[in-house]
């Protein structure tokens, strides 16, 4: 464990405990509850006196943002209660891109849904892909080789990198500070090529598949990503150069959307969010998963829980995932890259086009899928924004009968009220960037 | 006693109640709901125990105080035809003892309706909104049980098996 800079808010308690294991008792306030969108228009009609009776209390006001408004990453729409300019209750109202797919996924065989998890967090597809794999892979009992392993723990870290980079440009440009945004993509552009030459595709990759990994990669690959690595420690010194003492970044994050270790447990809250505010628990180190237990990474924490500490600590996350990478890279086995199961995994196209066998095997995976075992199971992987899980129902045929994502996003949106509340409006801005939603993954 | 979880010794598949209970008597989740349990499943490393659906928020309390201080998921799964037609199921974690355990309950297809665990975890809220939008399950005593993905006059609950995936209703 390593506690990034400690810069203690005024008037917060340090919190000792950093396993959550004492608090399990913890009885939450019914106050924790976020309220729906009718709540916050009830409520804020109860606090209007009589016209005239009281001109102080009269003047709350029920404000709408969005859900085209572009410090919401997407479609959130979000309903205050506002006094002056000081949030009373918020109300974030979602569903604008659901688009049904845990209903889509029943229809299809097991390897068809692999695209669709691209599409739900769409800045983390190869996480999104690890997680869908690991749980089929769990109730097909698959043994992936060790070489899959190292590279599906490669592409999650770049992932993570990417994901942590589109976070800060946007986080930075909704505080004000645009330069940042440009430079953050520059870096993230040389991350979608390297997954562009692995996998032909920039953002949709598909790459991590049931039973191991889609393609060999290509032969220089391993040069480029460590040349991308040599350079990407400067860079992040270059963000930090920019922000980490400008006045109005400090005085924009610190203190801002303060969440206690108590409440973010109570909230479902996960991910960088969760470290931030001094619980150390990561379930790359905590529940190892693909591989992790092999490599050495330190888990940043931070015990101040604030704006100012999520961005220390993601700051720092990707400064262990060039570590990870590195590790990746120059532990990389050799060996196959898909497990052998030859009626679950296509056979690679030569041998398709000269065996009679692979051919049969190809043709019934492809118009008939493969059947599963019956269970249900659950994977649990880091993605950058949290506890991703994927909870997996089989029945025994080659469809699932039932695919459900447990997504970090939506129940870190849960304790948005309970950081924004008694803040300014502008502080709710600051805290839906801190928080790093996708709204993909919220309304799947 | 080694940890049952990474003794390899253990058995990969449990079914029945009793059998789980004896092939994993020290784990902290047999122990702390053993009253609450109809049923236990020990598969492919996961545990899976049944409750009876008047008593889940005695099982989240009692799962709260044996160290499952996080409640992760929640989501049914549509049986249909089967009776007891809709489960519930709770994904729960412990942050210290690093597992996870899953609570089960099944409720009939004439008014499903379970208690709402929101008063233990405030983080139950929108996965209790969202099964009920989804699935039409009720949940009593949930501040606002109102339709969070799909539009409030939206007619039918979609992740019901009878609700086509594709076509005409």
């Amino acid at each position: 464990m390593a506690f990034v800079e400690e810069l203690e808010a005024p008037g917060v308690a340090k919190k000792k405990d950093t396993t959550g294991a004492t608090l399990a008792g913890f009885r939450p306030a019914e106050d924790l509850i976020i309220p729906d969108v009718k709540d916050v228009v009830e409520s804020s009609t109860g606090h209007h006196h009589p016209h005239g009776s009281d001109p102080v209390s009269d003047n709350t006001m029920v404000l709408n943002m969005g859900p085209q408004h572009p410090s919401t990453h997407g479609v959130l729409r979000l309903v205050l209660e506002v006094d002056g300019e000081t949030v009373i209750s918020c109300a974030p109202d979602i569903g604008y891109l659901h688009t049904g797919i845990e209903k889509t996924c029943e229809a299809k065989f097991y390897a068809q849904v692999t695209p669709m998890t691209d599409r739900i967090d769409y800045l983390c597809p190869m996480t999104n892909n690890t997680a869908y794999a690991l749980a089929v892979e769990k109730l097909l009992e698959l043994e992936i080789p060790e070489r899959a392993q190292y590279l599906r723990v490669l592409f999650n870290e770049l992932t993570r990198i990417q994901s942590h980079l589109v976070w800060l440009g946007t986080h930075a440009m909704d505080i004000g500070a645009l330069t940042v945004f440009l430079y953050c993509f520059r870096e993230r552009e040389d991350i979608l090529r390297i997954f562009e030459a692995v996998s032909g595709q920039r953002m949709m990759t598909s790459y991590v598949r049931i039973g191991g990994i889609a393609l060999e990669p290509p032969l220089d690959i391993y040069k480029r990503i460590r040349e991308f690595l040599r350079i990407f420690p400067s860079k992040i010194e270059e963000y930090e150069g920019l922000l980490n003492a400008n006045p109005i970044w400090m005085g924009r994050l610190k203190g801002v959307g303060y969440l206690s270790p108590e409440n973010a447990i109570a909230l479902g809250v996960t991910g960088p969010p969760l470290r931030a505010s001094g619980i150390d628990f990561d379930v790359r180190r905590d529940m190892p998963y693909s591989g992790y237990e092999k490599f050495k990474f330190n888990v940043p924490v931070s015990t101040v829980g604030d704006v100012w500490a999520r961005y220390i600590v993601r700051m720092q996350e990707m400064r262990e995932s060039v570590k990870i990478c590195l590790q990746a890279l120059d532990g990389m086995p050799e060996g196959r890259i898909v497990a052998y199961a030859p009626k679950i995994i296509l056979p690679d196209r030569e041998q398709m086009k000269t065996q009679m066998e692979s051919l049969i095997h190809h043709f019934k995976i492809v118009t008939e899928g493969f059947q599963v075992p019956t269970g249900e199971v659950t994977s649990s992987v880091e993605a950058p924004h949290g506890m991703m899980n994927y909870y997996v129902v089989s029945d025994g045929t080659a469809k699932p009968y039932r695919v459900h994502m447990r997504n970090p996003d939506f129940a870190t949106l849960q304790a948005l009220e309970t950081m924004c509340k008694g803040q300014l409006i502008a502080d709710v801005v600051a805290v839906i960037g801190s928080i790093d939603i996708v709204l993909g993954a919220i309304d799947r | 006693m080694p940890d049952p979880i990474t003794n390899p010794s253990t058995p990969t598949a449990i079914f029945g109640k009793d059998a789980v209970a004896e092939a994993l008597a020290d784990h902290a989740a047999i122990r702390g709901l053993a009253p609450l349990i109809t049923d236990a499943k020990w598969d492919r490393k996961e545990l899976t125990l049944t409750v009876d659906p008047s008593n889940i928020i005695a099982a989240m309390q009692a799962a709260q105080a044996a160290g499952y201080n996080f409640f992760e998921d929640a989501t049914a799964v549509d049986w249909y035809p089967t009776e007891p037609r809709f489960q519930i199921s709770y994904s729960i974690l412990s942050i210290s003892i690093k597992q996870r355990i899953r609570i089960v309950a099944r409720l009939s297809s004439d008014s499903p309706r379970i208690d709402s665990i929101t008063s233990v975890w405030p983080s139950a809220n929108f996965y209790e909104r969202e099964i009920f939008d989804l699935f039409g399950v009720q949940f009593s005593g949930h501040p606002r049980l109102t339709r969070i993905m799909m539009p409030d006059n939206w007619e039918g609950h979609p992740l019901r098996k009878d609700y086509p995936v594709e076509g005409y209703r």
